[in-house]
C-alpha cells in the first residue's frame, strides 16, 4: 500500500521538425519544480515516436510544443498513436505559438488543454497537475 | 491474485509494452498488484537473463554507449531492455528523466523496452524497485537488461551492484572526476569502456586503467579494459564478446551465482526499509525529539517492537 503519493510522471516532447525547445525545456525543469518526475524526449520526434515512448514510460500525462505552425496536424496525430497503443486514457496538453481560431479545434481532436505564449507557467503546472490526478484517479476506478 | 494483477501478467508474456509499463509502475509505487504480479513471474526467464551495469560519470557518455549496445545486441536478434536512472531533486522531489534523448532511435523498437526511473532521493525503495524492473523485464522475454546509472551518489552505487557484469565508462578529460570515484566504483566494476577513444589523452587513460585492472586481467584471462566510439559504434561489438565470455566465465565458477544472491539480500534490505518506512516516520512524530538521535533510535525501534 503506498502511504504516500508517488510523483507524476510526465513526458515532454516535441513533435516534428521544429528545434525550438526553450519552451519545452523551461516547461520541464517547471515541472521538476513541482515535483513531477519528466520524461524528456528532446526534439524532432515523430507523433509515433512520442506515443511509443510515454506508453513504455507509462505516464500520466503527455505535453507536447511546436512553435512551427504543424501543431494543427502534430498534435492530434500523437493523440491517435497514443489510442493506437492502447493509451487513449493518457491526456495530452500542448503549448507554443498556435493561434486562437486553432484552440478550440485542437481541443474538439482530443487535446486535453493547450496553452500559448502569454500563459503563465502557475496555470500551466495546475493543469498538468488536474489532468495526471484525474488520470490516476481513473486508473483507480479500472 | 487480483484481476489487475492477472491481466498484467498475461500482457507481460504477449510482450504488450502498456502491461510492462504499468507493471513497472505498480512495483515502484509499491501498490496492491505487486506482491501479486512479482510472485508469477516467470523464473526460468530470470535465472537466464544477463543483467548488465553502466555507470561513469556525468559526460563520458553512458547514454550513447548504451544506444551503441542496444543497437549492436539488436542485431544478434536479442531483445532488450534498459533501466535508465536519473536523480531526483533533493528539494523538490521532482526530476528530469533525459537518458532517452540518446536512446530514440530504438523508440519504435518492440524489442527494446526502455524504462526511466528516478532515484525518489529517500531511504530504501530504489534497488527494490529496479530490482523488480529487471525481472519483470526478464519475464516479458528480455534476454539482457542494461542498468544506466551515474556513477556518483551511495544509492547509485547500490543499484550498479543489482547487475551480473559491471561496465565502468570513462571518457579522457575527466581527471578529477575519476580520482574521485577510484576508491569505490573501480573495485565493483568488471570492465573499463574507455570512451571518445579518438580524442586526446585516451592511450593514457587507458594505461593507467590497465595498470589498476591487470590484477583482475590475470585470473579470467580476459581484457577487461576496452576502447570504444560509441558515436561510431566502434569497439561496441569486441565489448560485448568480452563481455559475453566474462558471463560464460562468472557462470561456471559461481560467481554470478553468489553475486545474484547478493543482490537479492540487498533487495530484500531495501524492502524492508521501504516498507518499514512509513511506520518509522509515524513512530518518529510520536517520539519527543530533545534526546541524542542514537538514543532516540533505540527508542524508536523499541517502540515498534521490532527487538
Amino acid at each position: 500500500m503506498t502511504t504516500e503519493q508517488s510523483p507524476y510522471r510526465v513526458l515532454i516532447g516535441k513533435p516534428g521538425l521544429d528545434g525550438h525547445d526553450r519552451g519545452a525545456k523551461f516547461i520541464a525543469r517547471a515541472l521538476r519544480d513541482e515535483g513531477f518526475e519528466v520524461i524528456y524526449t528532446g526534439i524532432r520526434r515523430t507523433a509515433a515516436e512520442i506515443a511509443a515512448t510515454a506508453i513504455q514510460e507509462d505516464v500520466d500525462v503527455v505535453g507536447l510544443s511546436s512553435l512551427s505552425g504543424a501543431h494543427l496536424r502534430l498534435f492530434p496525430e500523437v493523440v491517435q498513436e497514443l489510442k493506437n497503443r492502447g493509451g487513449a486514457d493518457i491526456p495530452v496538453l500542448g503549448g507554443g505559438v498556435i493561434p486562437d481560431e486553432d484552440i478550440e479545434l485542437l481541443l474538439k481532436k482530443g487535446m486535453n488543454a493547450i496553452f500559448t505564449s502569454g500563459t503563465p507557467a502557475a496555470t500551466i503546472i495546475q493543469s498538468f497537475t488536474t489532468a495526471s490526478q484525474q488520470h490516476r484517479d481513473h486508473d483507480a476506478q479500472k | 491474485m487480483t484481476p489487475k494483477s492477472d491481466t498484467l501478467l498475461a500482457g507481460l508474456k504477449n510482450q504488450d509494452p502498456r502491461a510492462i509499463g504499468r507493471a513497472i509502475s505498480a512495483v515502484e509505487n509499491n501498490s496492491h498488484e505487486a506482491v501479486a504480479l512479482l510472485s508469477a513471474l516467470d523464473r526460468d526467464r530470470i535465472h537466464h537473463v544477463l543483467v548488465l551495469g553502466i555507470t561513469g560519470p556525468p559526460g563520458a557518455g553512458k547514454s550513447t554507449l548504451t544506444s551503441s549496445l542496444i543497437r549492436t545486441l539488436r542485431h544478434q536478434k536479442k531483445r532488450v531492455g534498459i533501466i535508465a536512472v536519473d536523480p531526483s531533486s533533493p528539494i523538490s522531489g521532482g526530476a528530469i528523466l533525459g537518458d532517452r534523448i540518446r536512446m530514440m532511435d530504438h523508440a519504435l523498437d518492440p524489442d527494446v523496452v526502455v524504462r526511466s526511473m528516478a532515484t525518489r532521493g529517500r531511504l530504501g525503495g530504489l534497488c527494490a524497485s529496479a530490482g523488480a524492473t529487471v525481472r519483470i523485464m526478464a519475464a516479458s522475454g528480455c534476454e539482457v537488461v542494461l542498468i544506466e546509472t551515474v556513477g556518483v551518489g551511495q544509492s547509485e552505487m547500490d543499484i550498479v551492484r543489482l547487475a551480473d557484469i559491471t561496465l565502468m565508462v570513462l571518457a579522457p578529460g575527466f581527471g578529477d572526476d575519476i580520482q574521485a570515484m577510484k576508491a569505490g566504483l573501480l573495485e565493483v566494476a568488471d570492465f573499463l569502456v574507455v570512451n571518445k577513444s579518438d580524442t586526446q589523452g585516451a592511450e593514457a587513460l587507458c594505461m593507467d586503467m590497465e595498470q589498476i585492472f591487470s590484477a583482475k586481467e590475470e585470473k579470467s584471462g580476459i581484457k577487461r579494459v576496452l576502447q570504444t566510439v560509441a558515436t561510431e559504434n566502434s569497439g561496441v561489438e569486441e565489448l560485448l564478446d568480452s563481455v559475453h565470455s566474462f558471463s560464460l566465465y562468472i557462470t561456471d565458477n559461481g560467481i554470478k551465482e553468489k553475486r545474484r544472491d547478493q543482490a537479492l539480500n540487498a533487495e530484500t534490505l531495501d524492502w524492508v526499509i521501504e516498507m518499514l518506512r512509513p511506520r518509522l516516520i509515524q513512530a518518529l512524530e510520536k517520539t519527543p525529539g530533545k534526546n541524542d538521535p542514537r538514543l532516540r533510535a533505540e527508542q524508536l525501534i523499541k517502540t515498534l517492537k521490532l527487538q
